[in-house]
């Protein structure tokens, strides 16, 4: 007698330690083959866009960090990036310095949430504790600078908020010399790890036509074979002069993708050195009065002064009619700013275009014929944060 | 394409009469197309050996209450060959129907999606055209402009039901909204006295 086939529904999620925040995957399982996966996202919807709208433009920065909150100052530099774009603001050459710094620290930080997380999720406890020491560190470093760990609001249109302050570039530079050993060591625990590699080589392929069709970005899109990075093909601040080199993967699978982060970690180290030696004096926002706000000292002498103070954090500054696509390559990929402005003090429109989305988007494609036990890898590997998949 | 000229002209050449009005601003190449005309302006796009925009980074739309044509849609592009980027829009009422992108790019399955979610605009050949971002059973289309900041219900869990429950927005003060732009000249009812 023929048996008859049966398909059984899974919920994956919402509450799941694998899946790396509030995902709801709904899971089709003929035995233990994912036949088909119907991710519901927006469990973390906050309406981000909606209230960017009603806030003025210096209001609506803290948002950003908000989004992907693994690497808070890649988002913010996005939409600084545009605001500067449209009112062509200079932005004095130590501020793109100190915000490349940052960048690049938020890199380092995302991949070794991801890594140490997929590793666990995989079965590897010890490069979760080593990694998260480390981060530990460099969330220190965002709190000397803007103080805070996690939300920092530091970039400002036309530069950042305050300089560094004393000693803290020395620190992050004895934490460059350190850190690459840290990468060595959690190599020895995963690279050639026999467990890791059964349960990434060759799992999660992506050929290179599907990357394109997919909207694939940053990691994933390298990992299978493309090169692109938004640092180096279309340069913001001070990428242009920096040597760095862009890893990409060969068979687009998790332990490519895997290999590629490591990589980046090790080329983000050497891009914070390079800045660091290069890094020139002077001013760290843009002197303009009506953009940013006087120093303190002068508000108790200075009318004009006071006058710009009360009118940026009232009305905030005008931004002329236009409309701008901006984009900076994040951790994740591809996070850009679409942003429409009326001439008023408020966005009118601002779309932002997450990688996360896309990304988590293909998770049917990717896992369609995977074991269940796959599901975690491939969606560890796919580098996910709610924040701004749900925005 | 070698620069942005040379692109705008030869997308100018080939499409000739899809093409309403297009301009090069901020390293972008912006078209404006007529609505019918979508779904061949982007398959050029993607498919010619010149232009080679093999990515869809995003689509949009955008509210303007006021105008007869009530939505913008919008969709930027990308081609890795060319390191350029393209951003088509086209203007349409309210109950007019898009056609779906899905098949050009699968990419577009989500994009199109939220703006159905956000917007309310319905899409043709559409495979699963449901709400993504907003919850189980919601109401109403949150990125126009007429919908309001707070939204129409909360939920909270009810001590007496034994569940959580969804109720209207009950505020203790009203959301307010400072007439921040000319403090100078006066508020906007000053102005209205003024005039009349």
């Amino acid at each position: 007698m023929a048996k008859e086939k049966k398909t059984l529904n899974l919920n994956f999620g919402p509450q799941h330690p694998a899946a790396h925040g509030v995902l709801r995957l709904i899971l089709q399982l003929d035995g233990e083959v994912v036949e088909k996966a119907d991710p519901h996202i927006g469990l973390l919807h906050r309406g981000t866009e909606k209230l960017i709208e009603n806030k003025t433009y210096i209001q609506a920065v803290p948002y950003f960090d908000r989004l992907d909150y693994v690497a808070p100052m890649n988002q913010e530099h996005a939409f600084a990036l545009a605001i500067e774009k449209i009112l062509k603001i200079k932005v004095p050459s130590r501020a793109k310095y100190i915000r490349v710094i940052f960048c690049e620290i938020g890199r380092i930080l995302s991949h070794i949430l991801n890594v140490t997380t997929q590793a666990m999720d995989v079965g590897a406890l010890t490069p979760t504790l080593w990694g998260f020491e480390e981060r530990e560190k460099l969330m220190g470093f965002y709190e000397r600078v803007s103080g805070s760990r996690l939300h920092a609001n530091y970039f400002r249109a036309g530069g950042v908020h305050k300089d560094l302050p004393t000693g803290l570039d020395s620190d992050i530079g004895e934490f460059c010399e350190k850190f690459p050993k840290i990468i060595d060591d959690l190599e020895t625990l995963l690279t050639d790890n026999r467990i890791f590699k059964q349960r990434n080589v060759d799992i999660g392929i992506v050929s290179k036509q599907d990357a394109l069709d997919y909207s694939f970005s940053g990691v994933m899109l390298r990992g299978s074979g493309v090169a692109w990075d938004l640092r180096r093909s279309q340069p913001y601040d001070c990428y242009d002069d920096l040597e760095f080199k862009i890893p990409v993967g060969k068979n687009g699978d998790c332990y490519d993708r895997y290999l590629c982060r490591i990589e980046e970690m090790r080329e983000s180290v050497k891009i914070i050195k390079q800045c660091l030696t290069n890094i020139p004096k002077g001013p760290i926002k843009t002197e303009d009065g009506k953009i940013s706000p006087p120093p303190k000292k002068e508000l108790k002498q200075s009318m004009e002064a006071l006058i710009h103070h009360f009118k940026l954090f009232t009305e905030g500054y005008r931004v002329e009619k236009d409309e701008i696509y901006t984009a900076v390559e994040a951790p994740k990929g591809e996070f850009g700013v679409y942003l429409i402005s009326d001439g008023s003090s408020k966005p009118y429109k601002c779309k932002i275009r997450a990688p996360g989305f896309t990304h988590l988007q293909a998770m049917d494609y990717l896992i369609k014929g995977h074991m269940l036990a796959d599901v975690p890898a491939v969606l560890g590997s796919m580098d996910i944060v709610f924040g701004e998949v749900d925005r | 394409m070698k620069n942005l000229e040379d692109l705008e002209k030869f997308v100018n050449s080939e499409l000739t009469s899809k093409i309403n009005n297009s301009y090069i601003k901020h390293d972008n190449v912006y078209i404006n197309i007529d609505h019918d005309e979508l779904f061949d302006v982007i398959s050029f796009l993607k498919t010619n050996k010149e232009t080679k925009f093999r990515q869809l980074i995003e689509i949009t739309a955008v509210d303007y209450p006021e105008r007869e044509n009530r939505f913008k849609m919008v969709y930027l592009l990308l081609s890795h060959e060319y390191n350029q980027r393209i951003i088509i829009d086209y203007s349409i009422k309210e109950n007019d129907i898009i056609s779906s992108l899905t098949s050009i790019f699968p990419a577009a399955n989500w994009m199109e999606r939220e703006v159905f979610d956000m917007y309310g605009l319905n899409f043709k050949n559409h495979p699963d055209l449901r709400r993504i971002l907003t919850d189980y059973g919601f109401e109403g289309h949150p990125l126009r402009k007429d919908f309001p900041l707070t939204g129409h219900n909360e939920v909270r869990y009810s001590e007496e039901q034994k569940k959580v429950i969804y109720e209207p927005v009950k505020l203790e003060q009203n959301y307010r909204n400072f007439d921040y732009e000319s403090p100078w000249e006066g508020t906007k009812y000053i102005k209205e006295i003024k005039k009349s």
